[in-house]
Parts: C-alpha cells; sequence; structure tokens
C-alpha cells in the first residue's frame, strides 16, 4: 500500500464540499494560535490528544467490536518509554517513539493473545484490558528504577527543541494537531482497506466473517496491536507535555474511560466521532473545572468526570447513536458514506 | 475422476442422541446435489460437518482431494467452500455492496476488484438496485439472497446451502430456483440442505435422503420419489 497513492484516493473520493470544509477547518487550526492564551493552547492541545487516543480507541472497538478499558495502558507505556529513553539516555522521543510503539504493541498482542485465543469476550475481555493497566499500574508504582510511586520527572529545559518535545503549549499544540490529523488520515484509510472491512465484518458477525474466509484471530490482533500503537505515540507526546508521570495517575482506569467517551457521544465507529467529540467534550469538562475552582475556591478532582457521565448519559438520550451520525442526517449525507 | 465432496462413514452423538448415523454421500464437480429429511434427520449436523464448523466423531471429509475434518472455516473457505447460515447472518450495519465486498475480498487482488466482483454478484442475484441500503433493512427474501451473494461472492467451487428457501413464498422459491440454476451453470458445484421440497425436486439432479440421522435412500429426484422408505418418513406409513 503506497501511502501517497492512498492519500490520493481519499482526497479523489471525497465529495469536494466536505475537502473544502475540511480544509477551511484545518486551517483555522493551523493560524488560531496566533489569538490563542496559553490557557486556550492547553484546552486545544487536550482537544486534538483526546480527539487522538479515541481515533486509536474506536479501531478496537468502533471497527472491531473489541471493548477496551484498558486504554490508559499504552498511554502509560508510551509515556514511560518515551521519557526513560530522553532522561536515562538522552534519546530523543522523536526516535523513543519507535521502542514506546514495540512496547505497547508487545503488551497489546499478550492481551490479544489471550483474549482472543481462549475465546474471552465482550466484557471479560474488558476485565482483562482493565486488568492488565491494574497489574502495570502496581508494577509501576514498585519499580524504583522509574521513580516508583513518587513519580517520574522529564526536567524542563530552558532551550525549546521541537524535535526533543521541548518547549511552551504552542509547539505542543502543534504537536497534538498533526497527530489528530494523521491519526485521521491514517483511519480513514484503514476504514476503506481490506483489514478495515475484515474488522467490521468481525464487529457485526464473527461467525459469519469466518465462513466468509476472514480469520477473525488475526483481523482482532491487528486491531489491538494497531491501536496500541498510536496510543503509546499518544502517550510519548502527553507525558512530555505534562513533564511527570505518576502511576497512580497514568494507569488509572479514570483516564482510560475518559479516553473512551469522545469517540462514544461522536459515533462509534466513525471516522468523525473522536474529533467531534472531543471537541464537544473537552472544552465543556475544562470550563467545568476552571467554574469550580472560582466557586469552590480550590480544584475538586474528579469533578469533571461526573460532568462527562452526565453529558453521557444527555447525549446519549438524544442521539443513541452519537452525535455524527445524527449531525451527518442534518447534514443530508447519504448512510453509507462518512 | 475423484469426487469435489467425499463424506465416508460420518457420525455424530450428542450424548445419547445420534444425530447423524454413518452417513457416506460423494458431490461431484459441476453437479446439483441435495440432503433433505424431516425435521430432526440430522441435516444442519451433516452441514456444519461439512463446513468446518463441527468435527465428526468418526468418518472422514474430503474437499477438493484434501481432508476437511478439523479445518477451520476460514481456511475451508480459502480452499473454496462457502455456506450459508440456516438463519440468515447478514452484517447488519454495513450496506449490501459492503457484505458482498466482504465476501469478494479473499480472492481479490485488491479492494477494487473486490467491490467489482461484488457488484457482478448483486446484480446476479437481484440486489443491485438495494446496494446501498443497509443489511438490516432488508426483507427476508432479500437478506437470503444476500446470503448467497456473499458466499458466492468468496468464488467457491462448492457453495453449500442451507435452506435458502425455507420460509419464502412460492414465487420468491421459483426466483431463487432460477438463479442457483444459473450459478450452477457458471461452474459453480451446489450442495443444498432442504426442506422445500417442490423446488428441491426441480433443481437437484441428485437426492440424498436422511431421517433420524441416517441414510434411507439415494438418487435422482424421481428415483427417490418413488422410495417406499422416503414416502412412508415424509407421509406416514398409514399413507401407504
Amino acid at each position: 500500500m503506497n501511502p501517497f497513492a492512498t492519500l490520493a484516493r481519499l482526497v479523489d473520493e471525497a465529495p469536494r464540499r466536505a475537502l473544502l470544509l475540511l480544509a477551511a477547518f484545518v486551517a483555522v487550526l493551523l493560524v488560531a494560535p496566533v489569538v490563542l492564551d496559553r490557557y486556550l493552547l492547553s484546552v486545544f492541545f487536550l482537544i486534538f490528544w483526546f480527539a487522538t487516543v479515541g481515533q486509536a480507541w474506536n479501531i478496537m472497538m468502533g471497527f472491531c467490536g473489541q471493548l477496551s478499558l484498558g486504554h490508559a495502558l499504552y498511554v502509560g507505556l508510551g509515556g514511560y518509554v518515551g521519557a526513560l529513553f530522553w532522561v536515562k539516555f538522552g534519546i530523543s522521543p522523536a526516535i523513543a517513539i519507535v521502542p514506546a510503539m514495540l512496547v505497547a504493541v508487545a503488551f497489546g498482542a499478550v492481551i490479544g493473545w489471550l483474549g482472543f485465543r481462549f475465546g474471552i469476550e465482550g466484557v471479560y475481555f474488558a476485565l482483562l484490558t482493565i486488568a492488565f493497566a491494574e497489574v502495570a499500574r502496581i508494577g509501576f508504582d514498585n519499580w524504583s528504577f522509574v521513580g516508583g510511586a513518587a513519580g517520574f520527572f522529564i526536567p524542563v529545559s530552558s532551550a525549546a527543541s521541537p524535535v526533543n518535545l521541548r518547549g511552551g503549549p504552542m509547539l505542543f499544540y502543534y504537536v497534538a494537531l498533526a497527530m489528530m490529523i494523521i491519526a485521521f488520515i491514517l483511519c480513514a484509510a484503514l476504514r476503506r482497506s481490506r483489514l478495515g472491512h475484515a474488522w467490521l465484518a468481525v464487529r457485526e458477525d464473527a461467525e459469519a466473517a469466518r465462513a466468509l474466509g476472514i480469520d477473525v484471530f488475526r483481523a482482532k490482533m491487528a486491531a489491538v496491536v494497531i491501536s496500541a500503537a498510536m496510543t503509546a505515540v499518544a502517550g510519548v507526546v502527553y507525558a512530555f507535555y505534562q513533564n511527570n508521570l505518576f502511576p497512580s495517575q497514568t494507569f488509572d482506569i479514570a483516564r482510560s474511560i475518559e479516553m473512551i467517551l469522545a469517540p462514544i457521544i461522536g459515533g462509534l465507529g466513525t471516522l468523525f466521532g473522536p474529533i467531534l467529540g472531543a471537541f464537544i467534550l473537552t472544552p465543556l469538562g475544562q470550563t467545568l473545572i476552571a467554574l469550580v475552582e472560582k466557586i469552590a475556591g480550590r480544584a475538586i478532582p474528579g469533578v469533571n468526570l461526573v460532568f462527562y457521565g452526565a453529558a453521557l448519559m444527555v447525549i446519549i438520550w438524544f442521539t443513541p447513536n452519537g452525535v455524527w451520525p445524527w449531525l451527518k442526517k442534518k447534514l443530508g449525507i447519504p448512510e453509507g458514506r462518512e | 475422476m475423484t469426487p469435489l465432496l467425499d463424506v465416508q462413514g460420518v457420525t455424530k452423538r450428542f450424548r445419547g442422541l445420534t444425530a447423524v448415523d454413518n452417513v457416506s454421500l460423494s458431490v461431484e464437480e459441476g453437479e446439483i446435489f441435495a440432503v433433505i429429511g424431516p425435521n430432526g434427520a440430522g441435516k444442519t449436523t451433516l452441514f456444519n460437518i461439512i463446513a468446518g464448523a463441527m468435527t465428526p466423531d468418526t468418518g472422514s471429509v474430503t474437499f477438493a482431494g484434501a481432508s476437511a475434518v478439523g479445518v477451520q472455516p476460514h481456511e475451508l473457505c480459502r480452499r473454496g467452500l462457502a455456506r450459508t447460515f440456516q438463519i440468515v447472518r447478514p452484517f447488519p450495519e454495513l450496506t449490501v455492496m459492503e457484505n458482498a465486498t466482504i465476501g469478494a475480498m479473499m480472492r481479490a487482488p485488491d479492494m477494487d476488484a473486490a467491490r467489482a466482483r461484488a457488484g457482478e454478484v448483486l446484480r446476479q442475484l437481484d440486489l443491485w438496485d438495494r446496494r446501498e441500503a443497509k443489511a438490516k433493512s432488508l426483507t427476508l427474501p432479500d437478506r437470503k439472497r444476500l446470503e448467497c451473494a456473499r458466499a458466492l461472492a468468496t468464488g467457491p467451487r462448492l457453495l453449500l446451502l442451507d435452506e435458502v428457501m425455507a420460509g419464502l413464498r412460492p414465487t420468491e422459491v421459483d426466483r431463487i430456483v432460477a438463479i442457483l440454476r444459473e450459478i450452477n451453470r457458471s461452474g459453480v458445484t451446489i450442495l443444498l440442505i432442504e426442506h422445500v421440497m417442490r423446488a428441491t425436486m426441480a433443481l437437484a439432479g441428485r437426492i440424498h435422503v436422511l431421517h433420524h440421522g441416517a441414510t434411507i435412500a439415494e438418487g435422482t429426484p424421481e428415483e427417490v420419489t418413488r422410495h417406499p422408505k422416503v414416502l412412508e418418513s415424509y407421509l406416514g406409513a398409514e399413507a401407504l
């Protein structure tokens, strides 16, 4: 698969109007930092970041129908590998994303192999993913080489260095934006590929997929592995954005849940769903956090999660399949298209 | 010439019940072969054994010269054996076109070729006009034909059809009979498991009759309908 040919095909097949709209949207995002302050830049960073990991999670759940409630694992693994390579060996995160992806892929492969080889499905598979994230949390809590429960820190340097992900909110804004765009294009290409069709078949009816010559085990493994790799890259970026890693936060199930809300609200299995969901949820959540801080005089941890829960209920009540499928209908886009 | 499908002495027991009892049959390349029998005769169990969804307790199943016992369904499909499900299993949230494309992927070099092949098959099965519809919105006759289309799209040598005519109105049955004949003429061997007698008689070259898991007759439609044991099992001994 030639990536450029694929990209050309994608652009070719998309309707003119949609392309223009997309281009305008990207253009606005590209120049937006001119008017955005530090705080808003950080909000946008979170939007892009959640859109990216939402896209990655959506490959497993939305495309292939495999529920993962432990995606924080891949974020954490990616983050720790990236941070370790940089702090301990001085290797740039631009290079360290490769081992970060490999480690996440290895863990994803083990989880997938255990689950799919032994027919652990649905909620039981979800429990398996939670278990691995929890074990990782406990493991990192007690691993002194990476700082244990006291956390691992990436030194802040005054000299900006984009390749090494050292810089201000502006740098991270563009890095995350690029990530979101690449994740989108990758998912669009996967969606129309042979593998993407195999995923959809597995999601819809694994038995029927098998009868049509699809190796269900391999398709599921590919979904986990690709999803894990994408999430790990986002994990590296997040670690360098935060400059610190605490196992209790990094591998927390609350993080895993937060990651899956955008694609669910935006529309499972759709390409625009994760992005739309992130653009709806993250700003609302951040506004709420700021508001609570103003009113209560201090931050109340977890308040945004309570809000997300409420938002999820309201949105799913009105648009059971997510916002994007509903919007699509409103815009008059035929069902079979994105 | 060795048969395309050769079933020898297959037996399958579920606890005390012998669902399939020492059944042997062979299907030659190019023919339409039917397995019939009253409810509970073991047709679907036999079908599942041939399709690789179950393994027999004893006996052998040979497809295209190689043993098919214990072979994964997706591997059998690769070797040229495609099946439908008695209770149709379309991919409900996908379009008719996507359903057929997924079947066509297996032998297509790329997705464009798969879509082209899917288009061909949909035309052949009178589903082309419904290609943009989601599979879940189809009527039962349409769904049954989609089930065939998907299996046919995989480019099989042998098409295993599990009661594709059950629950259809006579006009719909005639339509699918005509389509199956056309498919057979294009070189695909067909093994039907059926309950609908009229259509089976019209379609099959040879018929194998099961009753309580065991073979009671095999032959051309004329031979089978005159066979006393067949009459007995279908109509009851008193009718004779």
